[in-house]
């Protein structure tokens, strides 16, 4: 007993590795000296960009005044595009959201007729390319009339095939099939269930299942950049490349330090909310990969 | 049930003991429906235009449509470009794919094994650059690449050297591979590491009353547990490479001889539509490069489960 | 979900609507040559009437000019809409015009892109406003580029014709003179490279537009258009005499290996890697707002020429145009006019750019300009003596923004590999051709 205890004790919790954490921390290197690039060089004006190396920081410290210049740059369209981009995302990622939990519940805990078809076809979707579908949508949709409105961004990113996987993979383990029949026979109805009993089993599913839509749509810009042709429209993303390519050509504009800034105030709202809720969607991701 | 490959049919809804009205058994479209109705505005609807499309061809200047039946295909088939960007995505993917797993495996590993000093720091920080949108990345990284006042510059001032090139044709495709690592080994590090967490304990338990080290626990416990989500993350980056446009599309601004219209698949298609006008022949691309990923995806699949122990 | 069917079925009628209402205007602007002219009298009607247009560009006074427009004509709203950076906005446009919707009333135009939309009936002809005879307000190079057939299609707002911009600070330094013909350009270029490595005489990467403008000026005509019947050449005389010259800056690595327009390429020019630069009368301005660490060093030379005699070509340059969806055509066109044939050419030059008028081209204010960034140069001199010495009778092809879509993947290997420029051309022109072919021209190759 006391042998196995100490083998026990040796697996699970062993010795902090000083070799293992040199070696992560070289590759955690890696992964910060980009970020740690883009932080300092937002510090720098234009000019200095232009003649200052690259990890020292510039003259003069134009943080602030870069951040000011982004958000009232051209009438304050940095703003809009912000804007623009919550708006997608809560409309977009949240009603992908909804959508995949409904459908991946239904899947998980009823059986329907045309079941198995819904399964091949969202399958055959997972490994459909949806960059290659984003041609035939565009003329599909120009023909409705559709691009160039916020719905053409909108539409497309209600359907996120992996979040119905997730669900569903999550709905058939965290949900008892004994709960939904005690409240059949309470006499509630299917959908009265599905909002009052089955939700508040799937919380963890549904914060990583929002997590994952949200920085797809956050991070979208093929689909963007082909359907709108108004920067009033454009998301960030779509935004800041135009920024970038601004710098080109007869009249040529180069903002390379609002394209710095505007970069780094892109991703900070999403690093946030990836902090803030680590817990929550990580014990969902670990619940979904259960049945993997 | 420990692994299948990914996207496994779940555990099939045990049977419900009455079925007492046919209407009964319908209910679980009310939930289905309305995901399968935008699902087919946004999936099947574009990928049966798409074929539609890829039936005709239709002159953009002069002259009308007419319909073709499979020359289009005969001709990408027989298309230099398709093929020349085809082969650049599977070395691509042949070389990519396989380190970003791995630094993604040993870092999972690494932060699971409970040996690394303030693992939840490094769990946070390896996985922040999926936070960072693909454009950002590129642009950001495109800075950095600059050979004459990027830190690529800086590095080659501190050796004395000009041996470091990220921009040269020979250097590029690793340049952008290496974009793609940075922005996805956390994203597939937390797959596994999510998979690692929920392996029961008594398999250690039993390692290590067979005297396993650390090294035969991960070889003979750990990898066979997670084999489903290593899995899954490699149909997602064999997808994701065949998908390749994002980054290289953005780089090509900097080097656009480097990087041509056809350099990826994605890139020739999207050129095709919106330079040549060409939508006919670039629906027929999409289709057929579509039709290839999902077979090479369901291969990968089917070796991955039969393998299953 | 029936919510969102019945609002997609409302685009969807809004978008047919927009259709008709194209279709009524077009027929309306026939594009029968002989009946097209007409008189400026609707213009100033829709003036008067007001109302709303939408106004595509990129240009940098854009936003200052739209102002004033509204201040001058309070009752006309003119959204103005950066859609993009010439390629981009081409882009959007086209895909505009496809969908049948979306595209802007008034649209900026490079010269070069204007055949495309022009022959495919995507843009008004202002004859039919009796614009044909503004041609001896404009220079002659430039008029030359907004016609189309017998069709005008656009105003043109600036020009480009071309000159030497050259640091005269590592000029000075080196011991080299102002070449005045390209051997001694290529002179030059060694012995600076040779006295400093680490400096270079011009940057080049391969830029079709650049290209183009370089074989106009030494003679070459490698395109030639009638109606649907394309012809393409390059191997001309005058490509060759311009590929034989260039690719010795190429073979000899004496070209700075800086992309154009990135941020290393502003630096480059900033503190002296890249010595010189053979472009278009629009380039002060970009000194003077992107370059500032060059202010005081830079000057302006004419453009070196194969036998000494003066000949230039023009670079870029842009016209505004009437796009044909239009709901307001003739208000449209009175923004055009406004813009380019009245009070808003003074906000343009005053941004920086060089105009196509030549009352504002020979103007004493204009031409005798000290300008502080040239260290007092009256660089305007130079400028606008090269925009008089423009060869003649150049002709883009009806899809030039393809072809040069393509350029990178061919011709612009030879800059990458050094095969020499007749073979990346050859390649150029078989893409060219093939998609010329593809798309209802019947294109053969010289």
């Amino acid at each position: 007993m006391a042998v196995l205890s100490k083998t026990q004790f040796s697996v699970t919790r062993p010795r902090k590795s000083r070799v293992l954490t040199g070696f992560m921390a070289l590759y955690l290197l890696y992964t910060l000296v980009p970020l740690v690039w883009l932080v300092i060089n937002a510090t720098k004006t234009q000019p200095s960009l232009f003649s200052t190396s690259g990890l020292s920081f510039g003259d003069s410290f134009a943080l602030f005044d870069n951040i000011g210049q982004t958000f009232t740059y051209n009438g304050g369209i940095f703003f809009r595009w912000l804007g623009n981009t919550l708006l997608y995302v809560v409309v977009g990622a949240g009603g992908a959201t909804i959508l995949a939990t409904a459908a991946g519940y239904g899947l998980a805990k009823y059986r329907f007729p045309g079941r198995r078809g819904v399964f091949a076809v969202v399958l055959g979707a997972v490994a459909v390319p949806p960059t290659a579908l984003a041609v035939p949508t565009f003329l599909m949709f120009s023909k409705m009339g559709l691009t160039n409105t916020p719905l053409a961004v909108i539409i497309p990113s209600l359907i996120s095939p992996f979040g119905l996987y997730l669900i569903w993979v999550y709905a058939a383990d965290a949900i008892p099939d004994e709960l939904l029949e005690a409240a059949r026979i309470d006499g509630a109805g299917e959908l009265r269930i599905f909002l009052t009993v089955t939700l508040r089993q799937l919380v963890p599913g549904i914060i990583t299942v929002t997590l994952f839509t949200m920085v797809q749509t956050w991070n979208n810009y093929f689909l963007p950049l082909i359907m709108l042709s108004e920067p009033k429209w454009y998301p960030l993303t779509v935004g800041l490349n135009q920024w970038s390519a601004q710098a080109n050509g007869a009249g040529a504009q180069p903002i390379f330090n609002l394209v710095l800034t505007g970069s780094l105030l892109t991703i900070i709202p999403l690093v946030v909310a990836f902090l803030l809720m680590q817990r929550f969607w990580q014990s969902g991701l670990s619940a979904g990969s259960v049945k993997q | 049930m420990t692994s299948t490959a990914a996207p496994p049919v779940p555990a099939p809804a045990r049977p419900r003991p009455t079925a007492r009205r046919p209407r009964r058994k319908w209910r679980g479209w009310l939930f289905v429906a309305p995901f399968m109705l935008v699902f087919a505005l946004t999936f099947i609807a574009p990928v049966g235009y798409a074929f539609v499309l890829s039936l005709f061809r239709d002159q953009a200047f002069f002259g009308g449509t007419v319909f073709v039946g499979a020359d289009n295909y005969a001709q990408v088939l027989g298309d230099p470009k398709f093929w020349e960007a085809f082969r650049r995505v599977l070395v691509f993917l042949a070389v990519q794919v396989p380190i970003m797993l791995v630094l993604a495996l040993i870092a999972a590993l690494a932060i699971d094994s409970a040996r690394l000093h303030a693992a939840g720091f490094f769990r946070v920080v390896i996985f922040l650059p999926y936070a960072v949108p693909a454009v950002v990345a590129a642009l950001m990284w495109g800075f950095i690449y600059g050979d004459h006042f990027g830190l690529a510059a800086d590095l080659n001032h501190l050796l004395g050297t000009d041996a470091v090139q990220p921009l040269s044709p020979n250097w590029l495709l690793t340049s952008i591979g290496n974009i793609v690592t940075w922005e996805f080994v956390g994203y597939n590090m937390l797959i596994f590491y999510s998979a690692l967490k929920v392996i029961p304990k008594e398999l250690f338990e039993a390692a290590a009353i067979d005297g396993a080290g650390a090294f035969r626990t991960i070889l003979s416990v750990k990898l066979p547990a997670i084999r489903g989500a290593i899995v899954v993350a490699t149909i997602f980056s064999i997808i994701g490479s065949f998908q390749l446009f994002n980054e290289p599309n953005i780089m090509r601004n900097l080097v656009p001889n480097t990087i041509g219209t056809f350099y990826t698949p994605n890139m020739y298609a999207y050129n095709l539509s919106f330079n040549g006008q060409q939508y006919n022949y670039s629906a027929t691309v999409a289709i057929v490069m579509g039709v290839i990923t999902a077979v090479i995806a369901y291969v990968v699949q089917l070796r991955g489960s039969r393998k299953e122990m | 979900m029936s919510r969102f069917r019945s609002r997609a079925r409302a685009a969807a009628a809004v978008a047919l609507a927009a259709a008709l209402a194209v279709g009524c205007s077009s027929g309306g602007s026939s594009s029968a040559p002989a009946a097209a002219t007409g008189t400026q009298d609707s213009v100033d009607a829709a003036l008067k009437a007001g109302g709303e247009i939408t106004y595509w560009s990129w240009t940098p006074s854009a936003k200052d000019q739209v102002a004033a427009f509204q201040k001058e004509y309070p009752n006309v709203k003119v959204n103005y809409v950066n859609a993009g950076t010439n390629k981009e906005e081409y882009t959007k446009l086209q895909n505009a015009i496809k969908a049948g919707s979306g595209a802007p009333d008034v649209a900026q135009i490079e010269y070069y892109a204007l055949p495309q939309f022009a022959l495919t009936d995507s843009l008004a002809d202002l004859n039919q406003y009796g614009f044909g005879s503004f041609e001896k307000d404009y220079s002659a190079s430039t008029w030359a580029q907004v016609k189309n057939g017998n069709g005008l299609y656009g105003l043109p707002q600036d020009s480009g014709p071309m000159a030497l911009f050259y640091n005269k600070e590592v000029f000075d330094k080196n011991g080299i003179a102002v070449p005045k013909t390209w051997a001694e350009y290529i002179d030059a270029a060694k012995k600076l490279h040779a006295a400093d490595p680490t400096k270079y005489i011009t940057s080049d990467t391969g830029d079709p537009g650049f290209v183009l403008s370089m074989i106009w000026q030494a003679g070459g005509r490698p395109f030639s258009v009638d109606g649907r019947n394309v012809k393409v050449d390059f191997a001309d005389p005058g490509v060759k005499k311009w590929t034989a010259m260039w690719d010795q800056l190429i073979q000899g690595k004496l070209l700075a290996p800086v992309k154009e327009w990135s941020d290393d390429w502003f630096r480059a020019l900033g503190d002296g890697t890249i010595s010189s630069l053979v472009t278009g009368a629009w380039m002060p301005g970009n000194f003077i707002s992107s370059v500032p660490g060059g202010a005081g060093k830079w000057a302006v030379a004419p453009m070196p020429t194969y036998d000494g005699k003066p000949v230039t070509a023009e670079n870029g340059g842009s016209t505004q145009s009437v796009v044909k969806q239009s709901k307001n055509p003739a208000l449209a066109a009175a923004f055009v006019r406004w813009l380019n044939h009245g009070n808003g050419v003074q906000p343009f030059i005053k941004s920086g750019g060089f105009p196509s008028t030549t009352a504002d081209l020979t103007s004493p204010a204009f031409v005798d300009e000290a300008v502080p960034y040239f260290g007092g140069q009256k660089i305007n001199q130079v400028l606008t003596s090269a925009s008089k010495d423009v060869a003649p009778g150049w002709t883009y092809l009806p899809y030039q923004t393809y072809a040069n879509s393509v350029f990178s993947d061919t011709a612009g290997k030879a800059y990458v590999n050094a095969t020499g420029l007749d073979a990346g051309l050859a390649a150029w022109q078989q893409a060219i051709v093939d998609y010329g072919n593809q798309q209802g021209f019947t294109v053969s190759a010289g």
